[in-house]
């Protein structure tokens, strides 16, 4: 049945290029999850009164964070083709995205980190503080938690972006759902298979966000 | 107990330099509940945060049993306010714990173990009266039982020294006392030593021993609550006291009082501790052939006595009339005749 509609499409090849799209997501999430967030909270600890205040360093991250979130992507990925080919050996295939998808998307991250540091009620921050409590401490146990369905949405909205970026990445042959639209699709003049490639990076983006909002209401106690 | 010498907070400003704490010299003794007040601004919060290390002094120094709070750091001052513990007016509990994980909160900063945690919170819970509720969410909770977490978060690394900014700020008249009431007990079953800061009258006079009256950073008057409300000395003590002496809008009630009351005498008893108001009307009725009526009355009782006002209508001949109110004047009750028919 489906073959007379969609009479170019390989689900095989379908299937794969999935399976890349949603690897290089996952992957590139994760790490964006852990930079960006490390990025975030020293950009908030960084700040006048807080318990790292230094404004060399918040100056200096925060301009770092600044100008990799405002170089477009497509040419982020072009400018990081040297360091890519050094560190993963080769600019194709998912693994050859990565860097880039990271290095776009972890800065982009740190901001909504910063945002969502700083909704917390100083009062508590202050709380803290006068049971002596250690930096540490007050990182793990009061900003993540308190912060957490921030940092959630946060990461839900980063992770639909980076679907984007896979895409963009696809066309310059990383492979996925991107390449297979662009070089099986798009070039060869099969619509169909452009179509089932959108539906289902659609799909996915759909799915990330019902996860990502089931998960924020979840741990929201306010 | 705490003694704070020659204290002294200023800030760098745009406007220059602001003297928020201006050499605050006293001393708190142990198991005592001492009360600072003053208006917004005045420095009393940031006189508090000196005294657990949150901000250091420009000049002199914070001792909190034989330990120099001003001059320690790092890991010392760290556990120094383990022993130094603060309630806030807004609370600050963690939203994301439950009013039990909050009790453990500093349990976990002080390292002990989790089944002792878990013993010690539910006892707490226990103590301040909110058994039942301890895997509800602050979100949960009104404003008082979130105090009286706070309260317990407070006590769980059994500290000497309580400090209280504002704590009752929030709350409504009743539960600002049930909260008051359960300091004072807290107070009187673990000897704690309690600092508490407020702006209202009615606070210090309901449960302090003591109070230090503070204006632009200085403290300028301080003594027994007795004694402030017996005999204030600054203006600004006195426009405090009679915060809670006098009715709201004296001059206007007064009008209208003798307005509603044209006949006999209108009389204004202040009563300022120790002595308790019925005898002293019991008396008045007894002894005196005249008619007593209450139009109005604002009396309180503390550890201290009774405080508060009175206004009586007497009625009947005039000599009568006058020999009540010299009866009343003997009385040691602050007396004043408001008004003649
Ligand atoms: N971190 C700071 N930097 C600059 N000025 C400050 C700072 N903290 C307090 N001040 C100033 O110090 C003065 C005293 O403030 P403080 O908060 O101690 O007053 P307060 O008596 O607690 O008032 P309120 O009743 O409004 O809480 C105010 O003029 C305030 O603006
Ligand atoms: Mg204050």
């Amino acid at each position: 049945m489906l073959e007379n509609f969609l009479p170019n499409v390989d689900w095989q090849d379908m299937w794969a290029a999935t399976l890349e799209t949603i690897y290089m997501t996952a992957m590139a999430t994760f790490f964006t999850f852990v930079i960006g967030l490390i990025l975030g909270i020293v950009l908030f600890l960084t700040q006048p009164h807080q318990a790292w205040a230094n404004s060399v360093v918040n100056w200096l991250t925060g301009a770092l964070v600044n100008i990799f979130r405002s170089i477009p992507f497509i040419i982020l990925i072009i400018l990081l083709i040297p360091f890519t080919q050094f560190l993963i050996g080769t600019i194709r295939g998912p693994n050859a995205a990565l860097p880039a998808l990271i290095i776009g998307a972890a800065p982009f991250y740190a901001r909504l980190v910063l945002i969502a540091l700083k909704e917390i009620d100083k009062g508590v921050l202050e709380a803290a503080r006068s049971m002596g409590a250690t930096t540490w401490t007050v990182i793990r146990k009061v900003l993540l938690p308190e912060s957490l369905p921030a940092l959630v949405s946060g990461i839900t909205v980063t992770a639909i972006a980076l679907v984007g970026y896979t895409a963009m990445a696809g066309v310059i042959g990383a492979g996925g759902l991107g390449t297979l639209a662009f070089l099986d699709g798009f070039q060869r003049n099969r619509g169909d298979v452009t179509l089932t490639a959108t539906v289902v990076i659609l799909v996915i983006v759909f799915v990330i966000q019902y996860i990502g909002d089931f998960l924020t209401v979840r741990i929201d106690k306010r | 107990m705490i003694e704070l010498t020659n204290l002294t907070k200023k800030y760098q400003t745009d406007k220059g330099v602001l003297t928020a704490v201006d050499d605050v010299s006293l001393s708190i003794e142990k198991g005592e509940i001492f009360g600072i007040i003053g208006y917004s601004g005045a420095g009393k919060s940031t006189l508090i945060r000196l005294l657990n290390g949150l901000e250091k002094p420009t000049a002199g120094s914070v001792e909190i049993q034989d330990q120099k709070i001003s001059a320690i750091r790092g890991k010392q001052l760290r556990q120094a306010r383990q022993k130094v513990s603060m309630i806030f007016q807004h609370f600050n509990l963690l939203w994301s714990r439950t009013v039990k994980e909050n009790i453990e909160f500093p349990l976990e900063i002080a390292g002990v173990p989790k089944s002792a945690r878990s013993t010690r919170a539910l006892e707490l819970i226990e103590l301040v009266g909110l058994a039942g509720r301890e895997n509800a969410y602050p979100s949960q909770l009104s404003g008082g039982q979130k105090q009286r977490v706070g309260i317990a978060r407070a006590l769980a690394n059994d500290p000497e020294v309580l400090l209280c900014d504002e704590a009752t700020s929030a709350l409504d008249p009743q539960t600002t006392d049930s909260i008051l009431d359960l300091l004072v007990s807290i107070n009187e079953r673990l000897g704690l030593t309690i600092v508490l800061i407020t702006h209202e009258m009615h606070v210090i006079r309901k449960i302090c021993h003591r109070v230090a009256v503070m204006e632009a950073g200085k403290v300028v008057e301080l003594g027994d609550v007795l004694t402030i409300f017996q005999s204030p000395r600054e203006p600004i003590t006195k426009r405090f006291v009679a915060q809670v002496t006098e009715a709201q809008g004296a001059e206007e009630t007064v009008r209208r009082l003798r307005e509603a009351y044209p006949a006999g005498e209108l009389v204004r008893l202040g009563f300022i501790g120790e002595q308790t108001e019925e005898p002293v009307l019991t008396e008045l009725i007894r002894n005196h052939p005249v008619d007593v009526n209450i139009i109005q009355g604002n009396i309180s009782r503390t550890h201290g006595g009774a405080y508060g006002t009175l206004i009586l209508q007497l009625k009947g001949p005039d000599s009568e009339i006058r020999s009540a109110i010299s009866f009343l004047e003997n009385r040691q009750v602050q007396t004043e005749v408001i008004s003649g028919a």
